[in-house]
């Protein structure tokens, strides 16, 4: 099993020849949608890994397959979805061999899920079941694994829980519909945290919300993470709100990575014409008013994905290379130790290179 | 040419179709891959052979069912494929003729009904208020009726008891269901975008309610015809089994009553009452095989019917290896555990390939 | 990489705040000078929505939710006025009323310089062929059974832009160009589920434009779009407003947005206005705490640190009962007794910006009231 190096950083290895801190490991993932000749190839050789304590997002829009890989890694998503390849590792706290997540038998994942692996929805309206009040839905957990807690125990967690997301105890009786939108999610969050897992995955969570709420409800998570240490899978196709929150992100398009790289140097050096593109398509609150511009097309029909590199029918650097060969994920050449990664034919060998410089800088437009 | 073009045109922005626009139109908004769907395809077949039977055959056989013979109470033979009745009459004749009966009420009466449950639902669902009042008593009240008494009240008033007036009785006892279903969906449908940007356009109301919501409507529609069919056949051979009807026009209805009548069962003469009873339950069943196509068609996720269970996660799992190379596939944990469980568990099914076999991608 | 003209309604990009009141609104296209004749405007817009009672029914009160409560605005031929507004502060009500969807519960609107009020639907259709709406949702604001053609062609034909077939026919491929969607032939014959998101939302503009209004209410137009489409859906917008000196009111919750894409923005808190004036000085220099929390709320890459925090906490307040005085002032952080009990009269501050807020209260409160409630 190779272990793909991400962001850098932390490259020392553990006793069993892995490197530290390691907590997810995603290996070469596909999934589809549908059998033989009907496949929609939803995710398509996804690499990633994630570290103790780290924020990854995941970026990319409609049809990129960003929410199926999330499921996916939970296996939560339901037939026709099926994964044809790849495997996912989960390295537990305190050293012990990797879990393969895919090959569990169904007792253990039941027993895995939640207690590893927790995951906030998109709609808390729809995840939250609409005839129990919230405390119910805590406890109901808290009852599911831990069977030994007698019921004051659980009560006693319940009410931690709430107060760690800012819920006052005395809402706790309250049924959903009876919750504003932000507390509905907050209460989510809750019911994620109960059983104090490492890996929170968070599927659009506060897209619904008002930006004062995402705000809060942001600001919340960032505590909580620094307070419990786990991680952070953060799924959204708000590219501008990732790079404020995340450490390291992954942008998808058509089922593939085209790049990942940390938060930073993405905004500051986008490699791939997407990242660049779709970075340079969110008006600016501060800063010059300076030039937008958009891409043109939209995000393709995974029924019809374009040959070779998905993205070619939109990309201004595209040559006829790129519609005969897939580019694959790798280092970008000139670029720092961390590690930054793209999937195009610009940075690869034998392929369409070298980059147009202006793809290496952002225009210096923020200027203070 | 250009005038019959450009009248078609006008038909055609005025939303009157022709039937080549209805079809290809029917093709692309997908309402025809129903008929890709094998109950329904099952469904039509049965229930075709039936309609020609009713139309066609009493043109080939041209035996009289009411003419009496001396074979009385003979068994299936040759001479007479069904056998005899207790009169020495043909029952495939009859049979055959019946069947036109049958089902010319069937449909003729779920026509009615359909129109009927068609205006107001519509009408009450989109207009709302006193409207929506006043129709909604209407069609509880019909509701609430107990069919079989008030069909027998109704049919006992009837001057002649042929078979449009029984079509027309069971028709107004059988409109209040449909009229509740097109009710709430039009409740529904008119809180849409696509409504409130049609008034705001400056849409009339009637063409909103018959161009823009009915068309959303037809699969519910055309599902709830098929079951008022099924209502009005078992309905029509019920009040003909009872009397009610004119037992001496031939239905399938009717030749059980005459079955009753000549004590069939107890002379254990099955040809004679056990066709009429298959034939109604086969078309029943034909019936009820295209309204559920058409259930999983309006509704995709019942395509992979149960498809949340573990059941059919196994059987995607074997047609992946199926389809996958020969003797490189790793099959996930088939399911076993938790069939003590109450709750739908989901767990992706998992048929992962060895990675050096993942060959073309 | 394709750049695209600013999305600005003709006015140099570089400039910010300041200039006056008047250089903002003659920055559109056409009449200049200071005074022009709005093409829509709103005098103290109010809609209660009476709420069933339950329970007691002697209490003999009448509940309403408050979801608009006294907005004025003006929409000017050429330009692009901004409402910016979190979900449930009415900035789509506004648009509803104004469309005149819903009946007001009090206030005028003026076409034209002309009032009107229309209930029934022959009036209500005349209103129409000049003020039209343009729904958030491309995925369910076009009927799924009917072609592009029959969607653009209803309103040629109710609004008798087109009569024979041929008319409309060459209506409707002229409809398809000037939204981008070519070959207008091979668009026509399309259902909306063969369409992406944006081609739908252009199909949805379209279908606006088809009536030839001189006021277009986008409801958030692009919030269900794909990011890296939306910019595009703008231009297009953008491109219309100069084309047809239309007047566009956009309604969004991306203040970012409107900054780029607006002359004036709007701000909208709990059914009221509380801020407005030129884009650049509302965003760059909120008055309003309410304002400037939701700046300081937005994503803002340029904060890779992780900026300020927002100094205020809660919710918007329930409508039913809305808090008194100033609505926003349990969550202000610089709340101050007064505050508690009156409602802030409209304060204008320098460059066209104005706010209702006691910080900025003039000595001569009585001046500011008897200006009374008008955006100018």
């Amino acid at each position: 099993m190779t272990a793909t190096a991400r962001d850098g950083g932390e490259n020392t290895t553990g006793a069993d020849g892995r490197p530290a801190g390691l907590v997810l490991e995603v290996a070469d993932l596909c999934v589809d949608y549908g059998i033989a000749d009907r496949a929609l190839h939803a995710v398509d050789g996804v690499s990633l890994s994630l570290r103790r304590g780290e924020v990854l997002g995941i970026a990319g829009e409609s049809g990129s397959g960003k929410s199926t890989l999330a499921y996916a890694m939970n296996r939560l998503l339901r037939p026709p979805g099926i994964i044809t390849s790849g495997d996912v590792h989960y390295h537990p706290k305190g050293g012990g061999p990797p879990v393969d997540i895919l090959g569990l038998p169904e007792a253990e994942l039941r027993r895995f899920r939640w207690a590893e692996v927790a995951m906030v929805f998109q709609s808390a309206m729809n995840a939250l079941n609409p005839v129990m009040p919230v405390r119910a839905q805590i406890t109901d957990v808290l009852a599911a694994h831990r069977p030994e807690m007698t019921r004051r125990e659980r009560n006693r967690r319940m009410i931690e829980l709430l107060r760690l997301v800012g819920i006052s105890p005395d809402r706790a009786g309250a049924y959903p519909h009876e919750l504003s939108g932000g507390m509905r999610q907050r209460a989510m969050i809750a019911i994620a945290l109960a059983l104090e897992p490492e890996i929170i995955i968070m599927d659009e969570p506060t897209t619904a919300l008002d930006v004062v709420i995402q705000r809060q409800i942001l600001t919340e998570i960032m505590k909580l993470r620094d307070r419990l240490g786990f991680s952070v899978i953060f799924i959204t196709h708000d590219l501008s709100l990732l790079i404020e929150l995340a450490d390291t992100i992954a942008v998808m398009y058509a089922g593939r990575l085209v790049e990942v790289a940390r938060s930073g140097e993405l905004y500051r050096a986008p490699r791939h014409p997407y990242s660049y593109g779709l970075l340079h398509s969110f008006p600016l609150l501060r800063g010059d008013r300076k030039q937008l511009s958009s891409i043109p097309g939209s995000p393709p029909d995974l029924r019809a994905v374009p040959s070779g590199c998905p993205f070619h029918p939109r990309c201004p650097h595209a040559k006829d290379l790129c519609t005969q060969r897939v580019p694959k994920l790798g280092p970008v050449p000139g670029s720092p130790e961390s590690g930054q990664q793209a999937a195009c034919l610009l940075y690869e060998q034998d392929g369409i290179g070298p980059p147009p410089a202006s793809l290496g800088e952002r225009e210096q437009a923020h200027v203070q | 040419m250009a005038i019959s073009s450009s009248a078609a045109q006008t038909a055609a922005d005025m939303g009157v179709p022709d039937a080549g626009r209805v079809l290809r139109r029917a093709s692309r908004l997908g309402w025809l891959g129903g008929l890709r769907s094998g109950k329904i395809i099952v469904g039509l077949c049965l229930l075709g052979v039936f309609v020609a039977a009713a139309i066609f055959g009493p043109l080939f056989d041209h035996t009289d069912p009411s003419a009496l013979s001396a074979a009385q109470l003979q068994p299936p033979s040759a001479a007479h494929w069904l056998g005899t009745t207790q009169t020495g009459q043909d029952v495939f004749a009859e049979l055959l003729n019946g069947s036109r009966v049958s089902l010319m009420v069937g449909f003729l009466s779920a026509a009615i009904a359909t129109v009927l449950s068609l205006v107001v639902g519509l009408a009450a669902g989109y207009l709302g208020g006193v409207v929506d009042e006043v129709l909604s008593v209407l069609s509880n009240v019909f509701l609430v009726i107990p069919a079989l008494p008030l069909l027998i009240v109704l049919a006992g008033y009837l001057p002649n008891k042929g078979s449009l007036s029984i079509a027309a009785v069971i028709a107004v006892t059988g409109w209040a269901w449909g009229a509740r279903v097109l009710r709430a969906q039009t409740l529904s449908i008119r809180n849409r975008d696509y409504v409130e940007a049609a008034r705001l356009t400056g849409e009339s109301t009637l063409r909103i309610i018959f161009a823009e919501i009915l068309p959303n409507e037809i699969a519910i529609i055309a599902s709830g015809f098929l079951f008022t069919v099924i209502f009005a056949i078992l309905t029509e051979a019920g009040l003909a089994f009872l009397g009610l009807a004119n037992v001496s026009e031939w239905s399938w209805g009717t030749m059980l009553y005459w079955a009753q009548n000549g004590e069939a069962l107890q002379v254990g003469a099955w040809w004679w009452f056990i066709p009429p009873g298959l034939c109604i339950a086969l078309v029943g069943t034909a019936l009820s095989l295209i309204n559920f196509g058409i259930d999983e068609f309006i509704n995709p996720r019942l395509r992979t019917a149960g498809v949340a269970t573990k059941s059919a996660a196994k059987r995607l799992r074997r047609q992946a290896a199926a389809a996958g190379p020969p003797g490189g596939v790793t099959v996930g944990q088939t399911s076993r555990a938790a069939a003590s469980s109450a709750r739908m568990q989901v767990f992706t099914p998992v048929a992962r390939r060895n990675r050096n076999e993942r060959g073309s991608r | 990489m394709s750049s695209e003209q600013p999305l600005r309604s003709g006015s140099d990009p570089a400039r910010k705040g300041g200039g006056s009141q008047s250089a903002a609104t003659a920055a559109g296209n056409g009449l200049d000078g200071d005074v022009r004749q709005p093409a829509l405007q709103a005098t103290g817009l109010t809609k209660h929505y009476p709420v069933r009672q339950r329970g007691r029914a002697d209490l003999g009160r009448r509940l309403a939710v408050h979801a608009v409560d006294n907005v004025s605005l003006s929409l000017y031929p050429g330009q692009v006025t901004a409402l910016v507004g979190e979900s449930g502060s009415g900035k789509s009500t506004v648009a509803r009323v104004l469309a005149q969807s819903t009946p007001a519960s009090d206030g005028t609107i003026d076409l034209a310089g002309k009032p009107v009020r229309v209930r029934r639907r022959r009036p209500f259709r005349k209103y129409a062929r000049h003020v039209q709406l343009i729904l958030q949702d491309p995925f369910s604001s076009l009927n799924p059974t009917h072609t592009v053609n029959y969607i653009l062609a209803r309103p040629l034909r109710i609004h008798r832009h087109a009569h024979s077939a041929d008319e409309v026919r060459a209506g409707v491929a002229r409809l398809l160009e000037e939204v981008n969607l070519t070959p207008p032939g091979q668009f026509a014959e399309k259902f909306p589920h063969e369409l992406s998101g944006g081609q739908r939302q252009r199909v949805a503009v379209a279908r606006a434009l088809a009536a030839q209004p001189e006021v277009l209410l986008a409801d958030e137009p692009v919030s269900m779009l794909d990011v890296s489409i939306r910019l595009s859906v703008l231009n297009l917008l953008q491109r219309l407003v100069t084309d047809r000196n239309l007047a566009l009111l956009y309604i969004t919750h991306d203040i970012a947005s409107a900054r780029y894409f607006a002359t004036t923005t709007l701000v909208m808190y709990a059914g009221q206005l509380v801020e407005g004036g030129p884009s650049e000085t509302v965003t760059q220099q909120p008055a309003h705490p309410y304002t400037q929390l939701l700046i300081a709320s937005a994503p803002d890459p340029e904060q890779l640190e992780g900026g300020a925090e927002p100094t205020s906490t809660g919710e918007p307040p329930s409508l039913v009962t809305p808090p008194p005085g100033c609505r926003f002032h349990p969550r202000c952080p610089y709340v101050m007794d007064i505050c508690r009990q009156t409602r802030p009269p409209r304060s204008e501050l320098a460059g066209g910006q104005w706010a209702h807020c006691w910080l900025h209260a003039s000595a001569d409160r009585d001046t500011a009231h008897s200006r009374g409630e008008r955006n100018e």
